[in-house]
């Protein structure tokens, strides 16, 4: 993968939207405006959105355009400094001190040192795209100790002090907004909320993403996907869900379903929750068939 | 004021904008105006909808107040002061800061509401409160020990029974000059589980709404993690409105985001709509539901049903609160309760405060299934 100078790929918001449509990323104005100005002003960038809307796509895609190793830091509950940051291996540390009997021996020294995402982005010695991937899954403990990291990339180490990013990162934060982030975290960054697309742009999607599909499923699908997703579903379907679906239509399709029926019987890689496939079930026919024109 | 006018006059707008939107209650900190500020300078901007887009990445309003943004853009740079600000309304409503008009709008329901209430209802309320008071207190005081504990991912440290904490028992080796003091051990932390409160403000509700506020007020100063919904028409969020600590001005601050008081009911679109946002259905994951409505819903209640079921699922314990079984006579007979029996850990009392405070305070210790219960009773 050619390592491109981000401010090169970054002229403008067009500019940015064309080379993520060239790694098969479809971003709307707002979006590459939103990714054009973090990379433009070196902060971080935020990506809010539903469930299934393509925030990782997106932070996949900006690592392939500038032709930069992604790191990803998945979060959860309970994610602290020793996950994310750095660990001291203390199995090896015991054995240097016990080898070392009555010499002196630095157990801080970068040996016994186990970068963990954040560092490894900070340590390397070209600039990485690193994604910290569902941030509202984390605490608000972990939120904090982000801070420091997010404005000025470095990270403090107490027992080595402080190490500053070689060269500075590109930082692409995702939340599900399961639960409100700190203000100090969000005004650190460039922020996006990502809606679902259109439908529209949903069909151009499916059309990028999905392996063999008529333009004419790729619109169907469209168009049922947003119908299906204005009801109270337990888990909407997301794009990638969407494009399934086309996919697995297709298929059933070539192997001798009439249409309708291919779209019924491959719901289940659109709706993948018992109870939501029984409410929308009755409606489903109408819904396709409508969709079809 | 000095560093303004050193300003270029071009930059008057943009500081303009991010004066008036933080008086909206906006938090817009200093270094995101300057942000913005680069952000139109690195756009061109070619048009107005740069500066839009600029706005939006930099300032970075919420998403369920971004009508509200969008109207104030509207009025600051076009002029355009009939833009409608309203929030959404399956979504949080907005936190006011300025009262105002709406503090005006809170005495006009308060004095309406009581020409409606009989006198000796009054009399009875008066007489009550202070007991109340003191109840609410205790309630509040004992909250965050009373409710169920789940294990956390985070460990503390510990005396006994826990796993070893090698990070600082080396740090304890090495100032020692290697000699081995006792261990360093870490466990799971027990942290208390989410309470959440979903208080029906339809009009067959009325006469318990203002002691379910009251209710949900102590809990949220008393609890860890609580969440507080109301549900008539719409659903809306006031947890935001309740963590103020005078319980007048939280309540009114409450009063004044709640749009469908004492209007009709619509439990079963309502909750679904809860469960729909990613971020309310993630309330309930884990936690300790607790519903505050006499669930008379009407017409087809397939929905509530569902929602119940899909809520079930989720929470630790669902336990639906009706002012209905405060009457002996009460068994849950009608089509929508028969339905939703099944799903519900427990169906008590709501009719006083008394008894919901004991009940809360009671949610850690098993008990039987609700069904259990009321197929006994009856």
């Amino acid at each position: 993968m050619p390592e491109v100078n981000a401010e090169t790929v970054a002229t403008s918001p067009e500019a940015v939207a064309q080379h993520l449509a060239a790694s098969r990323y479809l971003a709307d104005d707002s979006l590459a405006t939103a990714i054009f100005l973090a990379i433009r002003l070196g902060k971080p960038l935020l990506l809010e959105g539903a469930p299934g809307v393509g925030k990782t796509e997106a932070a996949k895609a900006i690592a392939e355009l500038l032709g930069r190793d992604l790191v990803r830091l998945q979060c959860y509950e309970g994610i602290d400094a020793a996950h994310a940051l750095y660990e001291w291996n203390y199995q090896r540390q015991l054995l240097a001190i016990r080898h070392a009997g009555e010499h002196e021996i630095d157990i801080y020294d970068d040996r016994f040192l186990i970068a963990r995402p954040l560092l490894q982005v900070l340590k390397a010695p070209e600039q990485r795209v690193l994604l910290v991937d569902e941030i509202d899954r984390s605490d608000h403990e972990f939120e904090a100790l982000l801070l420091e990291f997010l404005s000025d990339f470095q990270i403090s180490i107490p027992e080595r002090g402080t190490i500053r990013a070689e060269a500075q990162p590109i930082v692409i934060l995702t939340s599900n907004r399961t639960r409100e982030l700190a203000e100090a975290l969000r005004r650190r960054c460039v922020y996006h909320w990502i809606g679902y697309p259109d439908a529209e742009r949903e069909a151009a999607i499916i059309m990028l993403r999905a392996g063999d599909v008529a333009e004419a499923t790729a619109r169907a699908v469209a168009a049922a996907v947003q119908t299906i997703r204005a009801r109270p579903l337990a888990k909407p379907p997301g794009i990638a869900e969407a494009v399934e679906w086309a996919n697995a239509a297709t298929i059933l399709e070539k192997g001798g379903s009439p249409w309708p029926e291919a779209f019924r019987r491959a719901i289940g890689v659109l709706i993948k929750d018992e109870e939501d496939l029984s409410y929308i079930a009755p409606e489903l026919g109408r819904i396709v068939e409508e969709a079809m024109g | 004021m000095m560093r303004e006018t050193s300003l270029p006059r071009a930059a008057a707008p943009f500081l303009g904008f991010a004066r008036l939107l933080r008086r909206h209650a906006f938090a817009i900190a200093s270094e995101q105006v300057s942000g913005f500020m680069q952000a139109v300078t690195l756009l061109g901007p070619r048009s107005m909808n740069d500066i839009r887009e600029a706005a939006l990445a930099t300032l970075a309003p919420p998403p369920d107040r971004r009508d509200e943004f969008e109207a104030h853009f509207q009025s600051h740079f076009y002029g355009n002061t009939s833009a409608v600000v309203e929030a959404d309304a399956d979504e949080e409503t907005r936190i006011k800061d300025d009262g105002g008009a709406d503090d005006e709008r809170i005495e006009a329901e308060h004095s309406q509401e009581g020409g409606e209430l009989s006198s000796a209802l009054e009399q009875l309320s008066t007489r009550d409160f202070q007991r109340d008071d003191d109840r609410l207190t205790a309630f509040r005081r004992k909250l965050s020990t009373a409710l169920p504990a789940r294990r956390s991912f985070r460990t503390v440290r510990t005396h006994s029974r826990g796993k070893l904490d090698l990070r600082r028992s080396l740090r304890e080796i090495v100032s020692a000059d290697g000699d081995v003091p006792s261990p360093l051990l870490r466990r799971r932390q027990t942290v208390p589980r989410k309470l959440l409160m979903l208080i029906d403000v339809s009009g067959s509700m009325k006469l318990h709404t203002a002691d379910y506020l009251k209710l949900a007020h102590a809990a949220v100063q008393g609890a860890d993690r609580a969440e507080i919904f109301t549900f008539g028409t719409r659903l809306t969020r006031i947890t935001a409105a309740l963590r103020i600590r005078d319980r007048d001005q939280a309540l009114a601050r409450a009063a004044a985001q709640v749009d469908d008081w004492d209007g009709g009911t619509r439990m079963g679109p309502t909750l679904l709509a809860f469960l729909s946002v990613p971020r309310f259905s993630s309330f309930a994951r884990g936690a300790a539901v607790v519903i505050l409505s006499d669930a008379l819903e009407r017409g087809d209640h397939a929905e509530l049903e569902m929602a119940m079921r899909r809520l079930s699922a989720r929470a630790f314990r669902l336990s639906l609160a009706t002012p209905l079984a405060g009457d002996p006579r009460f068994r849950p007979v009608t089509a929508a309760l028969r339905a939703i029996l099944p799903v519900l850990d427990d169906l008590v009392d709501g009719s006083s405060l008394a008894g919901l405070t004991d009940f809360i305070l009671s949610l850690a210790r098993p008990a039987p299934a609700a069904a259990t219960i009321w197929k006994r009773v009856s």
